[in-house]
């Protein structure tokens, strides 16, 4: 770009009619080092000052992290829902879920046959059980009559007590 | 929406965001947490915004809606904005040095500028937005924009010229 030129340009750029293309040729212009390798006249010094600065303060560049996070939501609340659903299902499958008490009817032939076997086996064994529980209650008896002279040995102890008084036998 | 297509939707312009925010309040911290501010503001309307045109435009403004309401609740409350660049006054002179630099320098000149021009010298200069996006952004007629942008520039460069001449004289 030749001299004159450029002072009209700066011209226009002091009174603010220059276009964004404008003042872009002045910042090439001024920022090239191509063009000021003798240093510029000295009225254009404080452009050059002017133009390197805006260069420069758009290199600055916003380093910190975009606060664009999504606000943290607790979960706890839908855990503790999704909790009850599975325990609610529990209770579902086991109280509808499971088939009511068998009957014996319902059983087989062969497993009726195991029933019956495991009953007659159960059956003899609390036989024995009364047997040996009747001998049991004749110690029982004994035991009672044990207790009874047990009472009527007190008898005895209290007469004692009576003898002592009157004998007055000496402390020892 | 999903956080994808938000990302996506927010990638084009969550610099420019930063940046507005950053000139306006200057500390870099400030303007991260504006920028996460306005950025949440739009998540949390991620289905009205789905609506809107022009959605660029729409944060640029909440942006500077925002960053100005903090600076002025922090005058309200007498607190001043903690920054980077800060300079105490008995500096020496290495930093005195480094502010010479000139990003440095014409940071603080633009710090210096009223709000409006920051604003729009931010819009036009840097982020290089049509007159018409501004207008959009700040509801302000393009002429109105044209004569502030006109003069923060020439504000600018009489500082710098001052500067310049200064330094060689």
């Amino acid at each position: 770009m030749v001299p004159h030129e450029i002072e009209q340009l700066l011209e226009k750029y002091d009174n603010a009619q220059t276009s964004t293309q404008e003042e872009q040729q002045l910042r090439d212009y001024f920022t090239n080092p191509d063009n000021h390798r003798d240093g510029f006249a000295q009225h254009l010094e404080p452009y050059r000052a002017m133009f390197g600065y805006f260069t420069n303060a758009k290199q600055e560049t916003f380093t910190k992290a975009l606060p664009v996070q999504v606000p943290k939501r607790s979960y706890v609340y839908q855990w503790i829902g999704a909790a009850a659903v599975v325990a609610i299902m529990f209770g579902i499958f086991f109280q509808f879920g499971n088939p009511g008490p068998k009957t014996l009817d319902s059983l087989t032939a062969e497993e009726q046959l195991v029933y019956y076997q495991t009953r007659e086996a159960l059956g003899l064994l609390s036989t024995k059980f009364n047997q040996s529980a009747s001998n049991v209650t004749a110690l029982n008896m004994v035991g009672n009559h044990l207790d009874k002279g047990m009472e009527k040995a007190k008898y005895i102890n209290e007469f004692s007590k009576a003898t002592n008084k009157i004998l007055k036998q000496p402390k020892n | 929406m999903t956080q994808a297509d938000f990302v996506k939707m927010v990638m084009p312009f969550k610099d420019k965001v930063f940046r507005l925010a950053k000139r306006l309040l200057v500390s870099n911290e400030e303007a991260e947490d504006a920028t996460q501010e306005v950025l949440l503001k739009l998540w949390n309307n991620k289905q009205q915004i789905a609506n809107y045109n022009n959605i660029e435009a729409f944060a640029m403004t909440m942006t500077k809606n925002y960053s100005l309401d903090r600076l002025k609740s922090k005058q309200a409350q007498n607190l001043k904005i903690v920054h980077s660049n800060y300079q105490d006054s008995n500096r020496s002179l290495q930093k005195q040095a480094e502010l010479n630099d000139s990003v440095a320098l014409i940071s603080k000149m633009i710090e210096q500028l009223p709000e409006q021009q920051k604003i729009i010298v931010q819009l036009r200069d840097v982020e290089q937005y049509e007159f018409e996006e501004i207008a959009e952004m700040l509801t302000m007629n393009e002429t109105a924009i044209r004569v502030t942008l006109s003069r923060a520039r020439k504000t600018l460069r009489k500082q710098l010229t001052e500067m310049h001449n200064y330094g060689t004289a």
